[in-house]
Parts: structure tokens; C-alpha cells; sequence
């Protein structure tokens, strides 16, 4: 007994030092902070312009699907492309070639825009599908009453497609958040790459479990303000 | 009011609209019957354009509507239309189902939408839902609020595209009494329907269609009484 608490404070004293070389000696908590705001910056910069691309590209798709417009069919195969090429290759390749062809800017900016491009091309498929799930009846209606074909998206179909895509959203959007951590293969600082620099020099594996921690609590605080958003958006359904 | 000249739809092949030609003049109360896929529902949807004939003209206050370059929301806004399957607006209040298209359309204030979609809804006895949101109401409740939807643009016209079909048997006469309240007040009014007796009763001219063409119309107590159509003789003594 004597024996098992004696290796058992002296495992906990080493951990303890461990935790301290990865965290507070040499202020490296600042480091992983710095990593954080990268990591965090790059997903926000992905998920909002993800957002805008996705919206676009789904909106053009749609209404090519009903329209005559040559113009229209003409950029439906245009984001036919891009979503084709952007879902079939990996998202490390893109950053490579972005990386390359941007070599006038640093690799945190070309992290944003291949992101960015890279999210678009899902969170469109999603979009997609949000508009195509809402019954035709529904736009009739608006366009039976005078408005337009831009009103009737954005006043009736999108607000009932967001809701029933939301879970699809979010998931889209807590991938693309750790995928981020693929960044320091173009030699951007984000928190997996701060974490795996820390480690290198402390020889041992904490940083790597503080770096887990923090992308999971980063999901959790995400998953939370889904749910919080999906009884908002549940507030017109049978109660 | 509406002047329809050779109208043609067809679906691929299928050739839904075999060359109509109508009038239908202000104050009228036209119901349109006949056997499933004669091409009620589809002339209807023609009348305002949801549906894009293949050839023909309709002319409605003798604007070309089926000339591109006519402005249709302008034209949609004087025509209100009522669905078989309601379709409200499930992520909005019933009032604001209500004051959507008035707003958005500038057409009349907050304020002033707010008002009229009250003074509606008390009419249909439905004040008290104005907070509620569609999915809390029966089908026949919902019928009655798609059908002061449309009133609340201060249509010219109103279509009924089978407004009782998807309802249950108990409620049909709440949404007719309605459609009846609104057509009595010389609202012009076009509704295809499988009531007879509703349309025997509220109809100034009943008009029969068979295979893509009106095959019959007269006044209702003439149509019932006396057919003349062989088709619609059939039809009658199936459904009368």
C-alpha cells in the first residue's frame, strides 16, 4: 500500500512539472493563445465566408434547375465544377497550391481564403438540399402574392431551409473548425502547430492533451449555442 | 376583367389545356368542375401565371400578362390565390402571414397592415390565433387565414384552386362559408371545385372541363338540371 502511494505522488509530482514546462515556464500559455487566435480567427474568417459562397452557390443551382436563362445554366455548371473539384480533392492539397500561388501574402491569409473556398463548397451541398426540402407550395404562395422571386427566398423559403439545416450546419461547421489544424502545413502558428512546437521542446506529450482540450471545449461552446438556436427556430413549431 | 385566348399548356407530351377561350367579367362567379386531370386546376394556375402556358394570351385589365415584359407581381398583387394545401407560412405568426406581402411590398405600413390583418381576423372569428402559428391550427382554420392572406392585398380577382379537398368532411363548411361571404360582396371570383351544391349555390356560370377544353358552361341551374354534354351527363350522375 505504503509502496503504490509513494509511485503514485511521485507520478502526480511529475505531472505537475510536466503541466508546468507545457504551460506557465517561459510564458508558453501566451503561445498557445496566440495559436488559439489563429485557429479561431481562420474558422471564423472559413464559416462566415463559407456561408456567403455557399448561399450563392446554391441559390444558382437551384434556379437554374427551374429556369431557362442560358446565362444561369451557364454558372450552375460553373459551381457544378467547383464543387466537384473542391470535394474531390483533399483540403491539404488545395492549401499547398494556394499556398503557392499566393506566395505574395503569408500563409494565415492563404489558410482564409482556401478554407473559405473549401467550406463553400459543402456548406452549398447543404444549403441545396435546405431549399430543395421546402415544398414548392411554399414559394407559389409567396409569388401568388406579389413578390418577387429574391423576396420570396428570403422572406419564405431560406428562414424554414435554415432550420431544417442547421444540425447540418453545425456539424459542417465543427468539421471545418478542426480541420483548421492542417494550417501548419503551410506554416501558419495555429494551435495544433503551436502544441506540436511546445512538445518538441518540452520532450513530452501534455501540450498535445492541452491542444485536444481546447478544440474540444471549442466544440462543446459551439454544440451549446446550436441547441440554444434550434429552440429559437422551434419556436413555430406544435408545441 | 380576364380574357383568355387559345390557351395551350402542355407538360412534354401531355397536352393539359387544348385551346380555351373565355371572358370573365367583373363581379362574376365562375366555378369550374369536372373529372380529375380535365385541366381545372391547371387552367387556373395558368390565370396567374404560375403555371407558363405554351401558347396563348391572357389578358387581364387588357394587360398582356403572358408577354414577358409585363411586370406579374405588379399583376399577382390584384389577384389573390388560395391553395388546396393552404400553404401558410409555418415559420410566421398567423398575423404576420398576414401583413408579409402588405409590407414587404410597401404597400401599406406596419401599422396599418397590423390593423387590417385584425379587423380580417375578427371577421373570421380568428383574433384570438393572431400569435399562434399555423402548425397550432386545424385544416380548416388554415383555410380561412390562406383565404384573408389573399384579402388582405385588396385583390381584383381571387382564385380558389380546390380550397376544400384537403380538408376534413367537418370543416369544409367553415372555409365555404367564407369563400361565399367574400364572393356575395361582388368580389369576382373563380374556384374550381368538387362541391356541387356549393358551387349550384354560389355560382353565377359553372363551367365543365373535360380533356384540356371547356366542354360546357351555363348557369348553374341550367348545367345541372339540363347537360347537354355526354361527358358531363356521366359526370353528373356520378357525382350528384
Amino acid at each position: 500500500m505504503e509502496q503504490w502511494w509513494d509511485s503514485f505522488v511521485l507520478w502526480f509530482e511529475r505531472f505537475i512539472q510536466r503541466c508546468y514546462s507545457a504551460l506557465i515556464d517561459n510564458d508558453r500559455w501566451i503561445l498557445y493563445l496566440n495559436g488559439l487566435k489563429t485557429t479561431l480567427m481562420i474558422a471564423a474568417v472559413a464559416c462566415i465566408f463559407g456561408i456567403i459562397i455557399g448561399l450563392l452557390v446554391a441559390i444558382c443551382k437551384t434556379s437554374a434547375e427551374t429556369k431557362k436563362s442560358p446565362v444561369l445554366k451557364f454558372l450552375a455548371k460553373i459551381c457544378d465544377l467547383y464543387t466537384t473539384v473542391i470535394r474531390g480533392t483533399p483540403v491539404i492539397v488545395q492549401l499547398l497550391i494556394l499556398y503557392n500561388i499566393t506566395a505574395w501574402t503569408e500563409g494565415y491569409y492563404a489558410c482564409m481564403i482556401g478554407f473559405s473556398i473549401n467550406s463553400g463548397a459543402y456548406v452549398s451541398e447543404i444549403f441545396r438540399s435546405g431549399i430543395r426540402s421546402i415544398d414548392i407550395g411554399q414559394s407559389e404562395a409567396g409569388r401568388s402574392l406579389g413578390l418577387n422571386e429574391t423576396q420570396t427566398m428570403r422572406l419564405i423559403v431560406l428562414p424554414q431551409a435554415i432550420k431544417n439545416i442547421l444540425p447540418a450546419l453545425f456539424n459542417e461547421f465543427i468539421a471545418l473548425l478542426k480541420e483548421t489544424s492542417v494550417a501548419g502545413y503551410i506554416a501558419v502558428s495555429d494551435i495544433t502547430k503551436v502544441a506540436y512546437s511546445i512538445q518538441g521542446t518540452t520532450f513530452n506529450s501534455i501540450p498535445l492533451y492541452i491542444c485536444a482540450l481546447v478544440y474540444l471545449l471549442l466544440v462543446v461552446v459551439m454544440t451549446k449555442l446550436q441547441k440554444k438556436l434550434e429552440r429559437r427556430l422551434a419556436r413555430s413549431d406544435r408545441s | 376583367m380576364i380574357e383568355v385566348k387559345n390557351l395551350k399548356k402542355k407538360f412534354g407530351e401531355l397536352c393539359v389545356l387544348n385551346g380555351i377561350t373565355e371572358t370573365i367579367t367583373k363581379g362574376e362567379r365562375i366555378a369550374i368542375i369536372g373529372p380529375s386531370g380535365s385541366g381545372k386546376s391547371t387552367f387556373l394556375r395558368c390565370l396567374n401565371m404560375l403555371e407558363t402556358p405554351t401558347s396563348g394570351q391572357i389578358l387581364f385589365e387588357g394587360i398582356d400578362i403572358t408577354d414577358s415584359n409585363c411586370d406579374l407581381n405588379k399583376i399577382r398583387q390584384k389577384m389573390g390565390m388560395v391553395f388546396q394545401h393552404f400553404n401558410l407560412f409555418p415559420h410566421l405568426s398567423i398575423i404576420e402571414n398576414i401583413m408579409l406581402a402588405p409590407v414587404n411590398l410597401k404597400l401599406k405600413t406596419k401599422q396599418q397592415a397590423r390593423e387590417d390583418a385584425a379587423k380580417l381576423l375578427k371577421r373570421i372569428g380568428l383574433y384570438d390565433k393572431a400569435d399562434t402559428y399555423p402548425a397550432m391550427l386545424s385544416g380548416g382554420q388554415k383555410q380561412r387565414i390562406a383565404i384573408i392572406r389573399a384579402l388582405a392585398m385588396n385583390p381584383d380577382v381571387m382564385l380558389f384552386d380546390e380550397p376544400t379537398s384537403a380538408l376534413d368532411p367537418e370543416m369544409v363548411g367553415e372555409v365555404l362559408d367564407v369563400i361565399k361571404e367574400v364572393a356575395l360582396e361582388g368580389m369576382t371570383t373563380v374556384i374550381v371545385t368538387h362541391e356541387m351544391g356549393f358551387a349550384r349555390e354560389i355560382a353565377t356560370k359553372v363551367m365543365f372541363m373535360d380533356e384540356g377544353i371547356i366542354k360546357e358552361q351555363a348557369p348553374p341551374d341550367e348545367l345541372f338540371e339540363n347537360p347537354k354534354d355526354e361527358r358531363l351527363k356521366f359526370f353528373l350522375s356520378k357525382v350528384l
